[in-house]
């Protein structure tokens, strides 16, 4: 039972989600309440599991993923991934909550929760998992997630360059750490996260160790925006406030220093570690704060707030004692509370006042005083006030950042960054308090007149603030299990004595407390005015991240694109096929100057006059097609189709009746299509085109020779492989067991729809959209100018009907090859008949679904051709795309069905069946894939006929237009 | 009977290939269709030329693979027969539409110069 709940746990967001999708377009209210009741879900489930994981108890749930790989799909929940999830669900469900009543109705609601719930399953995926690959897996499904959600109002630039920024930076960081696992893996032998907690000894030694731990560290800085990656994160600011409120406190940009705590006990202690990650966490901790305090946006503020904590965290985590872990784990809850409390007071100020610029908010504690003093208590918190959380785990800090860790000049600055960091902190902390609701109302009013939100709007910051409270002044009674439980997880034996108390005497940390409370209340106090008047932070203020990166995607994306399309690139065909034709000229030319090209024996090597007679029509054929491609259509498509029948002939001739038969059939759509497009394309007038230039001379010669060298050396490799014997190949098999596996006596058919059917269903899937590719361009087709008129034949059969007294206009059009048309009609049935005989011999005999498909496709074609499109479609309906549909479907479920006899899929069934009359008759699950494939043949190749065909009857459609515009003019001039 | 089919081969590609290079759209089309011939024959060739031996097994079912021409290039052609046929008729298609779109039957969509 445990087993699935985990199971559970993660899918169940994805599917909620899904569902969300399939609700109608105004279903507010419906897809609030199924998200609350997932998260919801998803938080029991969890809290269902405390007593697993209490005591250092772990739950995995394993399924077979690619075992061969080493890959498994593991889930695994220990007491810091619980604590984890259930921090996730928790604040999912109070945004839930919240963003019922921040989001309007007028927004597409069902991608909002459809997004939220994928992204909460992906993060619940990053640490419930139990295998570093899926890890991965789960990490870059959250980045396309937050992508998706942040650029969730993607009319607004803002919203688009924020979200690219974010996915770039992020997924960048996702690839670096897929290759900084699979390192890992190499040196542990495992992918598996048990296995690779309890290598930590060897991974640290190994050589490849620093390479390992800075592909890591890429991915987890830039996931947790650390120092130079942090400018993504303000930029993400565009999204929604809800979505803000969950990115950037439990989720998200947690997810970075999630798994640098998940491997600490793996990478950190090193010398590298420690100055890598504490230089990094001390100057966003400090650039963070600094920043924080300029910000003019109430979000801005919050956001670059986010990366100071976050580096805070990342500080801890750098230090290598237990005790900093401790610290860093018991930092990230409480960030997460107040952060996310702030966040949604920050999104109840923008919704109720109008605006989150902090200079023009002011006094706004005398319209909504209880949402006043809860941010007032939350932005405290974040200071490091005593009494609430904040201050608990800040103290911790102050502890560790004084106790010497290694011998460094990093380790002798991180006190002094830290009370700094904490100072500016306090100033930046006041100043949202300060600004936003105590002062005097601004005296010009504010863009909506300000009120108190919703009870279910502000409940989930009055809960959250709570919490923080309670943590604050009784830490033991309410997070101590829970934290020793987690801490005790990633520690194990390790885990050191700490003390959860608000008062722990005069000491140290409380003294670098109060001097970094004092120094940020001075601070402001001196530079709040100058604050609330900076455009742009001094010092740092041309110190951007972001610049840097703009200029960076530019040159690639456009001008390193530009240069090499300029240097290599053409806009031409020919010189690029001319490449193309060049390098695989080359390519088979190399290994044989290299290993040199010698004939064998073996074959016929008697010349058969009647086989050599055969193909010198063909080749003359080729070479007539080839001349008279340019300049006479027709001829050119003649000679073509005479070519293909000499090599249908060679197919019957050299022992492959099944290709014969195929050839023939496609042979005669082939041609049928080709002469439907024949009529669309332009004249050709001789003189304008004819090449006289010496350089168009000399650029024919060169492909002239370009074609002469290919053919040649066609020549020489077929004959090579020709002539010699053949080696043993899988032929034998086919043949061997084509009766006794496949039940089938025609091998190339048993084969196909057989021993590889999974290829012949992804052939026919390729045809099927082919199919539909040729009607989606045609649906849209507009000819050219010059070819919208009727065709010069037609032209001249109604001048002669329009010249006789006693005919109709088309009257001679109708009549045209009136007997070959007569004779088409009755074949109909005829063909029906040859089709079904095809398919249903395919098995034993020469024919299958394929050639059956197109010889019932030219049944169909014939009739558009022999009376025409409009007469055919009055009486006959054909609907290819359900043709296409059936069959596809019907080819993919005879292969589901014998995965219901506990078989591989597409594995066929084969028995004789004694029907009454007839007798035995074979019957192999195979004939049903067989008409599977036959029902695509035949609606891929009808659609494209009839879409081309059905070209002439929308030039029809025009020209009538036309002419009914031509005749109102000529009455309204008469 | 083999030295007949190689240089088939040859001249077949030869064609194909000159047509893939020529300017108009229409080349395009038959060259490739040629090119197709040329690699099916190719393909089918690999299984060596056999006179009266099609892989069809007689009435009980079991056959000696010697006895029989080599039925896997056989598949692999088949299928390819059919798929030409589809990307004979894409490419047309995409040939109208883009001569319909820029009033030109040269592959480039414009006269060249």
């Amino acid at each position: 039972m445990e087993l699935y709940t985990l199971l559970v746990i993660i899918a169940l967001p994805f599917v909620a989600g899904l569902a969300s999708i399939l609700l109608p377009s105004d279903s507010r209210t419906p897809a609030t309440w199924l998200a609350g009741a997932t998260t919801a879900a998803c938080l029991a489930l969890t809290l269902s599991l405390y007593p697993s994981v209490h005591g250092g108890g772990i739950v995995r749930h394993r399924l077979e993923w690619v075992p061969s790989l080493g890959l498994e799909f593991t889930l695994r929940m220990d007491g810091f991934a619980w604590i984890f999830a259930s921090l996730i669900s928790g604040i999912g469900f109070l945004v839930v909550l919240y963003a019922r009543y921040y989001i309007s109705p007028e927004d597409p609601v069902r991608r909002f929760y459809f997004f939220f719930l994928a992204f909460t399953g992906s993060m619940l995926g990053v640490v419930l998992s139990g295998n570093l690959i899926l890890l991965v897996v789960f990490w870059e499904l959250t980045s396309i997630f937050s992508f998706l959600l942040i650029g969730y109002w993607h009319h607004s630039q803002a919203a688009r360059d924020g979200a690219r920024m974010a996915l770039t930076i992020t997924a960048i960081g996702g690839l670096a750490l897929l290759a900084g696992v699979l390192v890992v893996g190499h040196i542990v032998g495992s992918y598996d996260l048990d296995a690779v907690l309890a290598a930590g000894d060897r991974v640290r030694r190994h050589d490849l160790y620093v390479p390992a731990l800075l592909l890591i560290l890429l991915g987890t800085f830039t996931k947790s925006a650390q120092f130079p990656f942090h400018f993504w994160l303000p930029n993400a600011m565009a999204a929604p406030t809800p979505i803000s409120a969950f990115l950037h406190s439990a989720t998200m940009v947690k997810a970075g220093v999630f798994l640098m705590a998940r491997l600490w006990p793996v990478l950190s202690g090193t010398p590298e570690w420690f100055v890598i990650v504490g230089l990094a966490g001390m100057i966003s901790l400090v650039l963070g704060a600094y920043l924080a305090m300029f910000q003019q946006d109430l979000k801005g503020l919050l956001a670059y707030s986010t990366i100071s904590h976050l580096g805070l965290i990342a500080l801890l985590l750098s230090l290598g004692s237990p005790l900093g872990l401790v610290a860093a784990i018991f930092h990230m809850l409480n960030h997460a509370t107040f952060k996310a409390s702030l966040f949604m007071a920050a999104g109840i100020i923008d919704h109720e006042a109008g605006t989150r610029d902090l200079r023009r908010l002011s006094g706004l504690f005398r319209y909504m005083p209880v949402t006043g003093t809860l941010a007032m208590v939350a932005s405290a918190a974040m200071a490091g006030v005593p009494l609430l959380n904040g201050f608990l785990s800040k103290e911790m800090f102050f502890a560790e950042a004084v106790e010497t860790h290694a011998d460094s000049w990093v380790d002798t600055i991180a006190p002094y960054a830290a009370v700094l960091g904490s100072a500016l902190a306090v100033t930046y902390s006041i100043r949202l308090i300060h600004s936003i609701f105590l002062g005097a109302p601004p005296p010009e009013s504010f863009p909506r007149a300000p009120h108190e939100p919703p009870f279910w709007m502000r409940f989930p910051v009055l809960f959250l603030v709570l919490a923080c409270l309670l943590v604050g002044i009784i830490p033991g009674l309410t997070i101590g299990p829970f934290l020793h439980t987690a801490v005790s997880s990633v520690l194990g034996d390790a885990t050191p004595e700490y003390s959860l108390v608000v008062w722990h005497g005069f000491t140290l940390p409380l003294a670098m407390s109060a001097v970094a409370l004092t120094a940020g209340a001075l601070l402001y106090l001196a530079a709040g005015d100058y604050l609330e008047r900076a455009e742009k932070p001094p010092l740092f203020g041309r110190f951007e991240g972001q610049r840097i990166f703009e200029r960076v995607t530019v040159a690639i994306s456009w001008r390193w694109a530009r240069l090499v399309e300029d240097v290599f690139g053409t806009r031409r065909l020919q010189p690029q096929m001319r490449l193309l034709v060049t390098a695989a000229i080359a390519a088979g030319a190399i290994p044989l100057l290299a290993s040199g090209l010698s004939f064998g024996t073996s074959g016929n090597a008697t010349l058969d006059v009647a086989f050599a007679g055969l193909w010198a029509v063909g080749m003359v054929c080729a070479v007539g097609a080839a001349q008279q491609a340019k300049f006479h259509r027709l001829a050119a498509l003649a000679l073509l189709g005479s070519t293909g029948l000499v090599t249908c002939v060679t197919f019957v001739w050299l022992s492959a009746p099944d290709l014969a038969v195929t050839q023939l059939v496609v042979e005669i759509v082939t041609t049928v299509l080709i002469l439907l497009g024949l009529r669309w394309l332009p004249k050709r007038s001789k003189a304008l085109l004819d090449p006289s230039g010496i350089f168009d001379r000399m650029r024919r010669l060169r492909d002239l020779a370009l074609a002469v060298l290919a053919g040649a050396g066609m020549t020489a490799i077929s004959y090579a492989i020709m002539t010699r014997t053949r080696p043993d190949s899988i032929a034998g098999f086919f043949v061997e067991r084509a009766y006794s596996e496949g039940g089938g006596r025609n091998v190339v058919n048993v084969i196909l729809v057989d021993f590889r059917g999974f290829d012949t269903l992804g052939e026919i899937t390729v045809l099927g959209v082919v199919a539909l590719t040729v009607f989606a361009l045609l649906r849209r087709f507009r000819p050219a100018p010059d070819s919208i008129e009727r065709p010069e034949q037609q032209r001249i059969q109604r001048s002669y009907d329009e010249a006789e007294a006693n005919r109709e206009a088309g009257a001679t059009a109708a009549e045209y090859l009136y007997v070959p048309s007569v004779i088409m009609q009755w074949m109909f049935p005829v063909i029906i008949v040859l089709a079904a005989y095809l398919l249903l011999r395919g098995h034993d005999a020469p024919g299958g679904g394929f050639v059956a498909g197109v010889a019932m496709a030219a049944g169909f074609i014939l009739q558009y051709m022999a009376a025409g499109t409009a007469w055919v479609e009055e009486r006959l309906r054909i609907l290819p795309v359900v043709w296409i549909g059936v069959g596809l479907l019907m080819a993919a479920l005879t292969g589901i069905a014998s995965t219901l006899f506990g078989d591989a899929y597409l594995t066929s069934y084969f028995r004789y069946v004694e029907l009454p009359l007839i007798g035995k008759v074979p019957f192999a699950s195979a004939t049903l894939f067989d008409l599977g494939v036959f029902g695509l043949v035949v609606g891929a190749t009808v659609l494209m006929l009839i879409a081309i065909a059905h070209q002439s009857t929308r030039r029809l459609r025009a020209a009538r237009l036309e002419e009914e515009r031509e005749q109102e003019e000529r009455q309204q001039w008469s | 009977m083999e030295l007949t089919l190689a240089i088939a081969i040859g001249v077949l590609t030869g064609s194909g290939v000159w047509l893939v290079l020529r300017p108009r759209t229409y080349q395009l089309v038959i060259g490739l269709s040629l090119l197709s011939y040329a690699v099916n024959l190719f393909i089918f060739s690999m299984g060596r030329l056999r006179v009266g031996a099609a892989p069809l097994l007689g009435a009980d079912g079991t056959g000696n693979p010697s006895n029989y021409a080599d039925p896997v290039p056989q598949a692999l052609v088949l299928t390819a027969i059919v798929i030409g046929f589809a990307t004979t008729a894409l490419l047309l298609v995409v040939l109208l539409v883009s001569r319909g779109l820029t009033g030109s039957d040269h592959v480039d969509g414009r006269e060249s110069r």
